[in-house]
This record gives structure tokens, C-alpha cells and sequence, in this order.
């Protein structure tokens, strides 16, 4: 046996021991407070601490399942293919990796659905899948829900979460914030709603875009949003940044969302909202 | 005097030995114009050489040239009775962007650009052409003015990116930067961008929703700067050279990604050399843009804007 080997075989031990521990999937650990409750339980409560009130991570399914009314969701462009228009070494092989992992074609679900009864358009972003990075595929396939929301005269509402830009996909990259936004301003101008749910993390390219021009944004509590990294801010203004900069909480105060809805009130609130902006407005004839 | 820059040494000593040369034979009283000659043809064919074969990085050098001309340099070489006009009406005014109405060609029009400075002094006032939030709702502002009163709007985009700080994030640079990419989107008067220096990420394209995009030769457009991808890419900010090739960030770059309409010549060696002439080539492309979009109606233009980033993204559909 190599030493290599006999180094891996101590590992996969101590790994095994772990698991013994804590039965995989069965428990999980929150990152926030280090309670640990039954997986079971976190789902009950939209993956959300029992503890502290952390808001986990969600897949975009698992957001499908918890926002919009059930078995309603059918999902739109998932043909949609990542190309490597500038011949990034590894770049088509990590998104397959991703498409693996996820089971999504790229970092946005989007499609069609109910929520309370109401027809709209949803786009889910992926911090699971590169990120949440935005790249030619997930700036189409935004445009496209968005065209679709339009078209049927109904709102449309995304779920943010992304670190940006999608680095490999350079420029185009940053040309999908202009495609989504000459997109979202002809859905504005036919009087339609859009609803931006921002989520952790909401970051550079997506935040400077769509993210940030709902007719309502909405944060989830402790979600980070900004448009600089934090490291990047810190080294230019060479100041301490107070702990909650960035925060949900944070924008709020400064001005910048409307509301912070927690998980287990946002599918009811945001229902409540999208009733109020089709029903019961003034008619002019 | 300019400062040269690395890759065009060869030609800045060979420029210096002919000079030398004259130097000698009017002291010295004889006759070497057939040697001078000779070594001006050499010089023309290692210009043409050197500058037909710039790399990226050479590119990026030149852009970021400190006597690169500015904003405020084309208003004032290309129009007339340009009036500026300040602040956001919230805020500030934020020096980092300018903007004003002007006469071009006889047709009143808005223009708005990033403004570095000139001087450390300068640069400090204007934060080094790196905007804050009400530096965008200056220009959105003055966009709707143009707007209002049937003016095409022409943009420099010329920054390294949206200024980074604390006070533009509590006042909401994201914001700011997305609400003028969706309202530039609905404007019913021509727009028209043109990259002049460095156009860095979000912070340029909030000036960049045009009807038709131009860069100058030598300038650059990009989602981050080649230092910030090869610090991210390969965790060495070192590599930035190397960055600057595989970003694809130049101008022929960008023309073949389908990303802007057109590339402005510039002056040989960059546009520093000759910032009357390289006015009067912008101002050529201005001119004829601006007769081919003046006959389109307001929905024309916003649908024409539609279409054109619409495009924009390589993708399959299997
Ligand atoms: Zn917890
Ligand atoms: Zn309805």
C-alpha cells in the first residue's frame, strides 16, 4: 500500500466516524448557531433555524415547492445550453459538473406557475449551480420569462441569489444585466408588476440590474446584498466595515428595500401583494 | 512630453538616434540626408510594425495613458457653447461624471461622460472618474432633461468601474447603476455610447444602454478588470497580462462578440497624440450615427434598443 493510499484510508476512517455521529441527512447543523435539528424539522419550517432563525440556502426545487401553489410550476427554456464563447479551459466541463449537481441546465429556473391562485411568471436563481453566476444563458433565460410575463400580462417575480458575473463568459457576461433590463422596462411600461425577492447572496452584477429595480423589493432576513465585495470595499476606503454592512437589514435601514419578509410569511405576503395589483385597481374607462 | 509606454521603446529610440543624427550633421556641417532617409523609412515601418501588432495589454497600457484625452477634452474639441450642468437634486454632484447640453453640428444635444482628471489634484476631486450613486442620478437625470425636450444623448463611458465604497453602497450604487440601464432602455431620443478609455463592468454600461456602441481602437470594455480576473481566475494579480488576452477585452474583441456596432481609428500610437485629430474622428461617427438614428420615431428607437441587446449572449438550444 502506498503512503498515499494509507493516508486516504485514515481519512475515509475518521469520515465514517462522522457519520456515525450525525446518520447522513437525518440531522443537520445550522452555520449561524451550530444547533442541530432533524432534517425533517428544518423542512417543516422552510429550512429555516428552529433555533436561531437562519435562512438556509435553498435549491431553486426546493423554493418551487415552498412558494408557489402545489404541482402548478412548468418550467420554461430548460434546452437552453452553455456555450464557451471565449474558450475558457474546463469552463463546459464544470457546467456539466453543475447540471449534475443540480439538475438544472444553468444558475435560473424559470417557468410558469400559481401562486394563491395567481398566474405568474417566476425566475429562481441557484446559488448552487457556479455561484448563481450570470452568463449567457442565465441572462436569456430571464429575458425570456420575462417576455413570457408580458405577453400573458401577468407579474413577474424573481428570486435572487448570485455572486455576479459570470467570469468565463467575460463581457457578455456583463451585457446580460442591459439584455434583462431593456426586457424588464417594456413589462413596466405595459403597467405590469414585478417583484424582486432578493436572497443570500446578492452580489455584484445582479445586484447593479434586475435584482434592484423591482416595483417592490423584498429582502430574506440576513440575506447578503451589495454591489462591491466587502474585501474590495475594505481595502479601498481602508476602514473597519460595521458587521451587518451588506445585510437585508442594513439596506433597509439606508433605504434601499421595501421589506424584510421571513420565510414562513413571504409566499403569503408577496400572494397578498400580487392580488392587490390585479384586482381592485381604479378603472378609467 | 508624453510618456512612452514599454512595447513602443523600439520605436522612441530609433525616433531619438535620427534626431541625434540631424543634431550631428548641422553641427558637424555635412551631408547625411541620404542615411536620415533611410532610417525615417525604417522608423515608418517599425511604427506601422509596432502599432498594427499592439497585443492587449499594449491596448490597456494606451487606454490607461495618463495624457489620455478625457471627456471634457472631446466636448470641447467637438462642439459648441457646452453648458454644464450639476448634481443629482437628492444628493450631490458627483465630479466623477459630467454632463451638460451643447451644440453639435448646430443640433442642441446632451452629453454625458465619465471624467477623470488631469493632476493628482483634479483626480482626487473627480475620484478618479470611479462614480458614486448620485454621479448616476446626475446623468439619468439630464438623460430624462434630453428626453423631455427631444435631444439625442451621447455618452463617454471612461471609468474603471463604480466606485467601491462604503457611502456608495448605503446610498445604493446598485441601485443607481440598474435604474439606468432600465431607463436608458425606454428613452425615445437617440443614444449613442462611446467608449473612450477603460470601460470597467457595471459602473460603464450604466452609461452603456445605447442605440449604437462605439469603442475607440485602443480602449477596452469589460466585466472586471484584467488585474481583478487574474487575481480571481488564477489568484495572482500578477498575471494581468495574460488576463487581458483571454477576457477579450479590446475593441476587435468586442466587435466580433457582436457586442458594439463599430470602432473608431485612432491616431498611430494612441489618441493622446493628437487629441484634435482623434476629435474629428469621433465626431465623423457621431455625425453619421446621428443622421441614420434621427429618422426613427421614439418607439422606433426604443425598439431598436430592444432588438440590439436582446442579441447580445452566445448560447445553444438542443
Ligand atoms: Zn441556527
Ligand atoms: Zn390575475
Amino acid at each position: 500500500m502506498a503512503i498515499r493510499d494509507i493516508f486516504s484510508a485514515n481519512r475515509k476512517k475518521k469520515q465514517d466516524g462522522q457519520e456515525k455521529a450525525f446518520p447522513e441527512g437525518l440531522m443537520t447543523k445550522c452555520p449561524e448557531c451550530r444547533h442541530i435539528q432533524l432534517t425533517k424539522e428544518l423542512e417543516k419550517h422552510h429550512k429555516v433555524c428552529t433555533k436561531c432563525g437562519h435562512h438556509f440556502k435553498m435549491t431553486a426545487q426546493e423554493r418551487v415547492a415552498d412558494f408557489l401553489d402545489e404541482g402548478s410550476f412548468v418550467s420554461m427554456d430548460d434546452h437552453l445550453q452553455t456555450s464557451n464563447p471565449l474558450n475558457f479551459p474546463a469552463y463546459v466541463e464544470k457546467i456539466n459538473a453543475d447540471q449534475q449537481k443540480t439538475g438544472l441546465n444553468e444558475a435560473v429556473l424559470t417557468g410558469l406557475g400559481t401562486l394563491d391562485g395567481e398566474e405568474i411568471v417566476v425566475a429562481i436563481m441557484d446559488s448552487h449551480f457556479r455561484m448563481g453566476s450570470m452568463g449567457s444563458v442565465v441572462g436569456e433565460k430571464i429575458t425570456r420569462a420575462v417576455e413570457k410575463a408580458t405577453a400573458l400580462r401577468v407579474p413577474f417575480i424573481i428570486f435572487t441569489a448570485s455572486g455576479g458575473a459570470r467570469m468565463q463568459e467575460g463581457v457578455l457576461s456583463l451585457m446580460q444585466m442591459a439584455k434583462t433590463s431593456v426586457a424588464l422596462k417594456r413589462h413596466s411600461d405595459q403597467g405590469l408588476l414585478f417583484i424582486s425577492i432578493l436572497t443570500h447572496p446578492t452580489t455584484g452584477g445582479v445586484s447593479a440590474s434586475f435584482a434592484s429595480v423591482g416595483d417592490i423589493n423584498i429582502a430574506e432576513p440576513q440575506a447578503l446584498i451589495g454591489f462591491a465585495g466587502r474585501r474590495v470595499i475594505e481595502e479601498t476606503v481602508r476602514e473597519k466595515l460595521p458587521n451587518d454592512f451588506q445585510t437585508a437589514e442594513f439596506l433597509l435601514e439606508h433605504g434601499q428595500l421595501d421589506a424584510i419578509f421571513h420565510r414562513k410569511d413571504l409566499r403569503k405576503q408577496v400572494a397578498v401583494l400580487v392580488k392587490m395589483h390585479t384586482k381592485g385597481g381604479v378603472q378609467h374607462v | 512630453m508624453s510618456k512612452n509606454l514599454a512595447f513602443e521603446e523600439p520605436v522612441v529610440q530609433l525616433r531619438e538616434k535620427i534626431d541625434e543624427l540631424k543634431t550631428i550633421a548641422a553641427d558637424a556641417d555635412v551631408d547625411m540626408t541620404g542615411e536620415i532617409e533611410k532610417l525615417e523609412t525604417r522608423l515608418t515601418q517599425l511604427e506601422q510594425s509596432i502599432y498594427a501588432n499592439m497585443k492587449p495589454w499594449d491596448r490597456v497600457q494606451v487606454a490607461r495613458h495618463p495624457e489620455r484625452p478625457t471627456t471634457l477634452q472631446y466636448i470641447e474639441a467637438m462642439c459648441e457653447n457646452f453648458i454644464e450642468l450639476h448634481g443629482d437634486r437628492t444628493f450631490g454632484d458627483d465630479a466623477a461624471i459630467l454632463g451638460g447640453i451643447a451644440l453639435f453640428e448646430g443640433q442642441p444635444v446632451t452629453i454625458i461622460g465619465h471624467q477623470r482628471g488631469k493632476s493628482t489634484k483634479e483626480n482626487i476631486r473627480r475620484n478618479f472618474g470611479m462614480p458614486h450613486p448620485e454621479g448616476y442620478r446626475k446623468a439619468l437625470r439630464l438623460m430624462k432633461q434630453a428626453e423631455k425636450f427631444n435631444r439625442p444623448i451621447i455618452c463617454f463611458i471612461d471609468t474603471k468601474g463604480a466606485y467601491p465604497g462604503k457611502a456608495a453602497e448605503e446610498r445604493g450604487q446598485s441601485e443607481a447603476i440598474a435604474r439606468n440601464l432600465v431607463e436608458m432602455a425606454g428613452l425615445s431620443v437617440p443614444v449613442i455610447s462611446i467608449v473612450i478609455g477603460e470601460g470597467g463592468s457595471g459602473g460603464a454600461l450604466a452609461l452603456g444602454v445605447a442605440n449604437r456602441v462605439f469603442m475607440l481602437e485602443n480602449s477596452t470594455y469589460s466585466v472586471i478588470s484584467p488585474e481583478g480576473a487574474a487575481s480571481i481566475l488564477w489568484r495572482d494579480g500578477s498575471l494581468a497580462k495574460q488576463a487581458a488576452e483571454a477576457m477579450r477585452i479590446t475593441a476587435p474583441d468586442l466587435k466580433e462578440l457582436g457586442v458594439i456596432d463599430g470602432i473608431i481609428p485612432e491616431i498611430t500610437g494612441g489618441a493622446h497624440r493628437n487629441v484634435a485629430k482623434q476629435a474629428i474622428y469621433i465626431k465623423e461617427c457621431i455625425s453619421d450615427t446621428l443622421k441614420a438614428l434621427n429618422s426613427l420615431n421614439g418607439e422606433q428607437l426604443i425598439e431598436d434598443r430592444y432588438e440590439k441587446f436582446k442579441k447580445i449572449g452566445q448560447y445553444t438550444e438542443v
